[in-house]
């Protein structure tokens, strides 16, 4: 009884552990723990959005009235920019004069805005620290750029990500979704039982090959072949990381559309062929649309098996956070994502907590992937009866 | 008369290059496969050597041998399929012996589908979130073995599942028939006739969890440990992760591409011969089955 209750138990843990730690990012502010934005006590501005810091320390935003304040020059200012405005002298041997000169400076400025550690804020700080927006859940989803580590506002813009591993696993699809239905045909209407028993265990054992070992494969023979043959400068691209999950969803794709081809009863079969049809024109003006629904839910777990993949693609893909225009291009997946960065993500900190929202993200979509083909398997066994 | 000779050639035409490319695509698939194992095998058999599956390695491991990793992968394995096996076994009797059909069988049926398809990433991160950090194992093999563990459940579930309802009805009548309790039955005359089709799913889940990667990277995985694990709670190398590790970041990629090529070839073994031991023994008892 227990134990029958494991895989919903564990199903209902993992949502569960994933949701928490993933919704702590968006529960506090986009900024390394222990640092602050300040700006100069007059400033009206009082808020920023995290996009909009980042325009500024990127001087993308140069006036402070781009921002709604005053018509002002921004001056930035980072802790190492100390020594531009004071000697070592006045800072003190050992910096304890920095809380009090920063503060000083802050106080000097009307324009500045300084980034710089809370155990630099003087006892009496005088200047006002900004309010930094939250990430929102929109923000998250349609972000433009990821670089969560950077300073001082990290940019937790997930789109070139999902559109990544969106274009990857598409193009998989497309290349592997022709060769598995041949295939499958092939196994179930053409080949003598024979030659069926030989080849669909081996077809079948393409999938037990470890998805490190697919990478590693992909690494050494598919880049570089991509590269020459295309003249690219780089190998790693969302095409080697489609031909490599095209192989890896070979197998699932033929297995389950061959069963469907399989289940189409004979007598339909031998109908065709008695009014006269060809065995060919059988097979696609009989046996295909009889076994549509199992060949979606094929190609539609094959999508899913591509989505979720990670070492594979993390290996060959060459990770590069932009959102992809062609495939010729490095892109980078979610799963590669989480599997490249969470091993230097401090524990519970914001880039720990925005991999495992990735992993929420990655989690939804397989869900969603796994009730489309419920729901594509169980019509077909309601047209049955 | 003429025309109609016409239309069934253009027929029979069709049928024969349309067939032809299919069987084609058939061969062509397969040939891929040994291509991929020939590759590894040539490139990776000159590598493998008694103290390269013996020593530990050496000179930033672009030398030496890959014993801890080997070791590391059978602890994996032992700690996961400890924990998979009974709850997924029982999992499967208590699937198809005692639930009747209804709404509760369809609910674990789809939240068995549903962990079988989370993508092996998730599982990492569960495992780090749970294991690792709330339950406070730390990076180590009993975090690894119970992550990597639920990750094959469904597939030892599915498996046992399959097996038991091999069994034939009759079996069951008879021994219920003598007076035997449904658990009697079950232990007595149900398990022992599907046991060997269990064993094969044990054999299949051993191949998966040797290969996986992304679900020990942070739940037990370790770039270079100079000694054996000694126990449960400590981290440990496995021969994926070392794979994946000495063919993308090692210190010198091009110096160890030898080491990754054995490497390669060792996890490759491990996987073929856990896939044809299962199936030889699926067919040889499918066989013995049918003759009784």
């Amino acid at each position: 009884m227990l134990s029958g209750a494991a895989t919903s138990v564990t199903v209902i843990l993992i949502v569960f552990f994933l949701f928490i730690e993933g919704a702590g990012v968006f529960s506090r502010k986009p900024i390394d723990d222990g640092y602050l934005l300040a700006v100069n006590a007059t400033n009206n501005v009082k808020t920023l959005q995290p996009s909009q810091i980042k325009d500024v320390f990127d001087k993308k935003i140069t006036n402070w009235k781009q921002l709604g304040g005053e018509d002002r020059p921004i001056v930035l200012f980072r802790t190492s920019d100390i020594t531009e405005y004071y000697t070592e002298e006045e800072l003190g041997p050992n910096f304890e004069y920095f809380p009090e000169k920063i503060n000083e400076l802050i106080e000097k400025q009307p324009g500045i805005i300084a980034f710089f550690s809370d155990k630099y804020k003087a006892e009496k700080f005088s200047g006002k620290e900004l309010d930094i927006d939250k990430i929102k859940v929109w923000e998250f989803l349609s972000g433009e750029e990821w670089f969560p580590t950077a300073q001082p506002i990290a940019q937790m813009g997930v789109k070139p990500l999902i559109y990544g591993t969106l274009w990857v696993s598409f193009g998989a699809i497309l290349l592997a979704l022709p060769i598995g239905l041949a295939a499958a045909i092939y196994l179930s209407e053409i080949a003598k039982k024979r030659t069926r028993s030989l080849l669909k265990p081996l077809i079948e054992l393409l999938a037990g090959i470890p998805s490190v070992v697919y990478g590693f494969f992909g690494l050494v023979v598919i880049v570089p072949l991509i590269q020459s043959t295309f003249n690219l400068p780089v190998g790693e691209t969302g095409l080697a990381g489609s031909v490599v999950l095209a192989i890896m969803a070979l197998p699932t794709i033929i297995t389950i559309s061959e069963d469907a081809m399989r289940n189409t009863p004979r007598a339909m079969k031998e109908a065709s062929l008695a009014l006269g049809a060809s065995k060919w024109q059988t097979i696609y003006k009989v046996v295909m649309p009889y076994s549509a629904s199992g060949i979606t839910a094929g190609a539609i777990l094959g999508i899913g098996r591509a989505i979720g993949e990670t070492m594979a693609v993390l290996m060959v893909t060459g990770n590069a956070a932009v959102i992809p225009n062609t495939l010729l291009a490095p892109v980078r997946t979610i799963p590669a994502t989480i599997a490249a960065e969470l091993g230097e993500a401090p524990n519970g900190g914001l880039h720990y907590e925005a991999l495992f929202a990735l992993g929420c993200i990655l989690f939804l979509i397989t869900f969603g992937i796994n009730m489309l083909v419920e729901l594509v398997t169980n019509r077909k066994a309601h047209k049955k009866h | 008369m003429n025309s109609e000779n016409k239309l069934a050639r253009k027929k029979r035409i069709t049928q024969n290059i349309a067939f032809g490319i299919f069987t084609a695509i058939s061969y062509a698939i397969v040939a891929l496969l040994f291509v991929i194992l020939a590759f590894i095998v040539v490139k990776g058999i000159g590598v493998i050597s008694w103290e390269f599956i013996t020593a530990m390695p050496t000179n930033g491991m672009t030398e030496g041998g890959i014993f801890p990793a080997i070791v590391g992968t059978l602890c994996l394995v032992l700690a996961s399929i400890i924990f998979a096996f009974p709850v997924g076994v029982f999992a499967a009797i208590y699937m198809t012996e005692y639930v009747k059909d209804g709404w509760i069988k369809k609910v674990i049926k789809q939240m068995t589908n549903n962990l079988a398809g989370v993508p092996s990433i998730v599982f990492g991160l569960f495992g780090m979130s749970l294991f690792v950090n709330k339950l406070g194992f730390g990076d180590s093999i009993l975090a690894g073995g119970l992550t990597l563990g639920l990750l094959v459940l469904p597939v030892v579930i599915r498996t046992t599942e399959e097996s038991l309802k091999a069994v034939d009805a009759t079996f069951r009548q008879a021994s219920l028939g003598l007076g035997a309790t449904k658990w009697q039955t079950t232990s007595k005359v149900v398990l022992p006739i599907a046991f060997p089709n269990i064993i094969t799913g044990l054999i299949l889940s051993i191949g998966r969890v040797s290969g996986e990667t992304a679900p020990i990277l942070f739940t037990v995985a370790a770039y270079f440990l100079p000694k054996l694990p000694s126990s449960i709670f400590d981290q440990a190398m496995a021969l994926p992760y070392h794979l994946y590790v000495i063919a993308t970041s090692g210190t010198n990629i091009e110096k160890s591409r030898a080491m990754a090529y054995g490497t390669a070839l060792i996890l490759i073994i491990i996987v073929l011969i856990s896939n044809l031991l299962a199936n030889a023994l699926r067919k040889y008892y499918g066989k013995k089955v049918k003759m009784n």
